[in-house]
């Protein structure tokens, strides 16, 4: 009966289990040996999705790329324009909130329509179109801002320093006062988008079209799929969601410089695969992606928190996670052969 | 009789330089299971790359039951709708998704998938032709013979009335091309008309009602099955009438080598290929070779020798003293050589020059570390260029460039500088000349004389009947045979192939 079972677990759901409970995992360990660092605080826990919020778009928009075989290393170049571009409109131009969230929108959707374009119907590498998207988009931050910019727009500010407060959840601090939990706006757009685009990949038929294409493309086109098309739409989709993502990332840090967000690209990759998306394509789950993104950044705090200011601690710490889940992947792979 | 559910007429097709198909006819009935037989080249992928829209045909007719006007088939989706589906031997699905996506991906236009209909409706198709597999199952966790006969419920259920199984078995194990028989006389009985292409003589005549045997884009012929006896359908695959085969000259029949040292004695051995353990021996000096029709087994055999396939059974010893052929630096440095049947793929390197593509095993054998000498190299090329009469410009030029015979020559050269004691010719004649093929010929039976012991793979039955003295017979990935002195005649080798009637075969 067991093995009747297991037969009928996907390697998607295998993967997303053992992401799940790794992140539960690292999080109770800190909790336990960390605790007085901060970890026992439950604002700690909600910081994590206030860091993160932008992240977890992208890394969504990731997955749907990887899914479907391809790849996107242009969302970080993207990013740091939606950012630049929106506060030059905001400040200078009377743009209002809901017109430079338009503006970033219609600027990842260019990326996202370019870039589709050239890898479904031009037939060219994705890594070589979006990195050009990558140079292409941090020259035009430049061409607009060489010095790092902070919005000065007062609707705006507002808005992005308005925070949820979360009822009868917060933390005593040292002066013995009950300090209530907080959460920005834009994790609530996170969580929408997640748990959309967990429908949208599993319920729809061009989500499943996705996978299709990224299990096997030449079979896709034998059942009746037009895999040009949907590549399309992956990349169209990704950066749509790097739209959005990239104007979270702005409401959050409200400042925008060439430098910005540089890697952000690798750190969605990082997050997608550890959530159980194949880098070959056709595998992969939006929840294992967010809980992705959940486990590194709990993996930098504890680095913080242990005392390390050096960078490179949170870098190898991340590193043998990713290698972690590319041996088990590999196995997985393997295990099929 | 069952009504005509598709016929052919007349179906021409050439492609630069070859006549693929000429005036071919090809008919199908509802409820019949329909072999199309023929050997490499006859024509039966592109008959059915016309037909599925592949490739469009010159000119010809192809009209199916319930079209009143004949139909242009354009491209696979076209056949599709037409209701004509194939299944490859390569399965064409998505190993990622669940059987039931597999299933209905593609065919429907809603935006939201219903899985829970389509689960449903998935088990009651897998239940309706017993299926061993679930709905919800992700699709490589099945067996492959599970997925092939999933490929076929999806052509089925898009309601085909032609389904084409091309090669269907060729990977799956004797009990799981059992339950796809039993799949194939199910769908049989519901009407649909199946082409069945396959290599496998006993399936044929296991299953099938008729025969069409095509032979160089020809159609040799359609015959029910009962009237075509295995020895008639092996000699009209390869062209040759029973009673004109006698006349053939004998030139090796000296080279019998029973009581010359053994070179090297095989036993049981089998590989991951799917070939079933054989036995071999050769002798100092002599040349056998591995007969038998296309996907008999015939350089699976000699791969499994070499290492080139991973050895799963069975032992082999090189001149008396026990060897493990884990790979083949280990054949080599035992003194085996190994020409591939495919040149391009396993042999020439295309971008490097004559004299570097013939160094290329001697180099391995030697270490990498320890190059030979531009003049060393030199020396060894200008040398096998003369013996061979390799016609290049110099020996640096790129073997690319080279006609298909010269570079045939080059890495025969290649396995000659290494001096193997046993040397293996899979197919060395394949696509040269009559010129070169008669040169290549007169090399094997001198470097048999010389004491060489070689292995001799060719198509061509001619071929292997002047070089070899012995021949081992295969069918269906079995040593059937083993012919030898005044049975090595074309007519006992087709009834060894046919099967069962010689007297020698001994398995």
């Amino acid at each position: 009966m067991f093995l009747k079972k297991k037969q009928t677990f996907t390697d998607t759901t295998f993967l997303l289990t053992i992401t799940i409970s790794l992140f539960f995992i690292i999080y109770l360990l800190s909790i336990v040996f960390l605790g007085d660092k901060g970890f026992g605080k439950i604002q700690m826990f909600f910081n994590l999705f206030n860091e993160n919020a932008a992240l977890i778009v992208i890394a969504c928009g990731l997955s749907v790329v990887m899914i479907t075989g391809s790849i996107d290393i242009s969302v970080g170049g993207s990013t740091a324009l939606i950012c630049t571009t929106c506060i030059v409109g905001l400040n200078k131009f009377g743009l209002n909130f809901t017109t430079s969230l338009l503006l970033a929108l219609a600027i990842g959707l260019t990326f996202g329509a370019i870039q589709g374009f050239m890898v479904a119907y031009l037939e060219m590498q994705p890594f070589i179109v979006t990195l050009a998207g990558m140079f292409l988009g941090r020259g035009l931050v430049a061409l607009i801002e060489v010095n790092q910019i902070q919005v000065s727009n007062p609707g705006f500010e507002e808005l992005s320093g308005a925070r949820i407060m979360i009822p009868f959840l917060g933390d005593i601090n040292k002066k013995g006062m009950f300090i209530q939990s907080k959460l920005e706006y834009g994790v609530v757009v996170a969580i929408i988008i997640v748990i959309l685009m967990f429908w949208f990949l599993k319920k729809t038929k061009l989500g499943r079209n996705f996978y299709a294409v990224g299990g096997n493309a030449q079979s896709a086109l034998m059942l009746g799929i037009n895999v040009k098309r949907t590549k399309f739409y992956a990349h169209l989709l990704c950066g749509l969601l790097a739209g959005i993502g990239g104007f979270l990332y702005l409401f959050h840090t409200r400042s925008g410089s060439v430098q910005q967000a540089t890697g952000l690209e690798m750190d969605a990759i990082a997050a997608s695969i550890i959530g159980g998306t194949l880098l070959t394509g056709g595998v992969g789950n939006i929840f294992g992606t967010l809980f992705g993104v959940l486990t590194s950044g709990t993996v930098l705090l504890v680095v913080t928190a242990i005392g390390s200011q050096d960078p490179w601690w949170s870098q190898i710490t991340r590193a043998a996670l990713l290698c972690f889940f590319i041996v088990l992947q590999s196995i997985i792979c393997a295990r099929k052969k | 009789m069952q009504e005509k559910v598709l016929s052919m007429k007349q179906i021409n097709i050439s492609f630069p330089g070859v006549k693929a198909l000429q005036n071919v006819d090809f008919s199908l009935c509802e409820g019949e299971i329909h072999a199309l037989m023929g050997e490499n080249g006859a024509g039966k992928s592109t008959l059915i790359k016309v037909l599925t829209g592949v490739y469009k045909a010159d000119s010809g007719e192809i009209t199916m039951k319930g079209f009143e006007k004949p139909l242009h088939i354009k491209s696979p989706q076209d056949a599709q709708k037409a209701g004509i589906s194939t299944v490859y031997q390569e399965i064409t699905l998505c190993p990622n998704l669940t059987v039931a996506e597999n299933l209905f991906i593609g065919r429907s236009e809603e935006f939201v998938v219903n899985w829970k209909t389509n689960n449903k409706r998935a088990d009651e198709i897998l239940k309706g032709l017993s299926i061993p597999a679930k709905a919800t199952q992700q699709l490589s966790n099945c067996s492959i013979a599970a997925q092939q006969m999933v490929a076929i419920a999806r052509a089925v259920d898009m309601e085909c009335k032609v389904l084409i199984l091309d090669e269907p078995t060729s990977s799956l194990d004797k009990q799981e091309v059992e339950k796809l028989f039993t799949l194939m006389r199910k769908l049989k009985a519901r009407g649909v008309g199946i082409v069945f292409v396959t290599h496998f003589l006993d399936q044929v005549y296991e299953l099938c009602d008729k025969i069409t045997v095509l032979r160089g884009g020809e159609l040799v012929g359609e015959y029910p099955i009962k009237d075509l006896s295995r020895v008639e359908l092996v000699a009209k695959m390869m062209g040759k009438e029973l009673d004109d085969l006698e006349e053939i000259e004998q030139e090796a029949q000296a080279l019998v080598g029973k009581n010359k040292e053994v070179v090297l004695e095989v036993k049981g051995l089998a590989s991951t290929s799917g070939i079933k353990p054989f036995d071999f021996t050769i002798h100092k000096g002599e040349v056998t070779g591995f007969a038998g029709l296309l996907g008999s087994g015939r350089s699976e055999c000699v791969r499994a020798i070499f290492g080139a396939d991973k050895v799963v059974k069975g032992n082999v010893r090189v001149k008396g003293e026990p060897v493990h052929v884990a790979a083949p630096i280990k054949a080599m440095k035992k003194g085996i050589g190994y020409l591939s049947e495919d040149r391009k793929g396993d042999g020439i390197v295309g971008d490097l020059s004559v004299r570097d593509n013939m160094i290329l095993a001697l180099q391995v054998m030697k270490g990498f570390f320890k190059p030979f000498t531009k003049t060393q190299a030199q020396a060894f090329a200008e040398e096998y260029i003369k013996l061979l009469g390799i016609k290049t410009a110099s020996a640096d030029t790129p073997i690319s460039s080279l006609s298909g015979g010269n570079q045939q020559k080059v890495i025969l050269a290649r396995w000659l500088l290494t001096h193997p004691d046993y040397l293996i010719l899979d197919e060395p004649t394949r696509g040269i000349d009559i010129g070169t093929k008669v040169e290549i010929q007169k090399l094997v039976l001198k470097l048999a004389a010389e004491g060489m012991s070689i292995t001799f793979i060719s198509s061509e039955i001619e071929e292997m009947l002047r070089t070899c003295s012995k021949l081992i017979i295969m069918r269906d990935l079995y040593v059937v045979g083993e012919l030898n002195g005044e049975d090595l005649t074309q007519t006992k080798i087709m009834h060894t192939i046919a099967g069962g009637v010689s007297q020698n075969a001994n398995q």
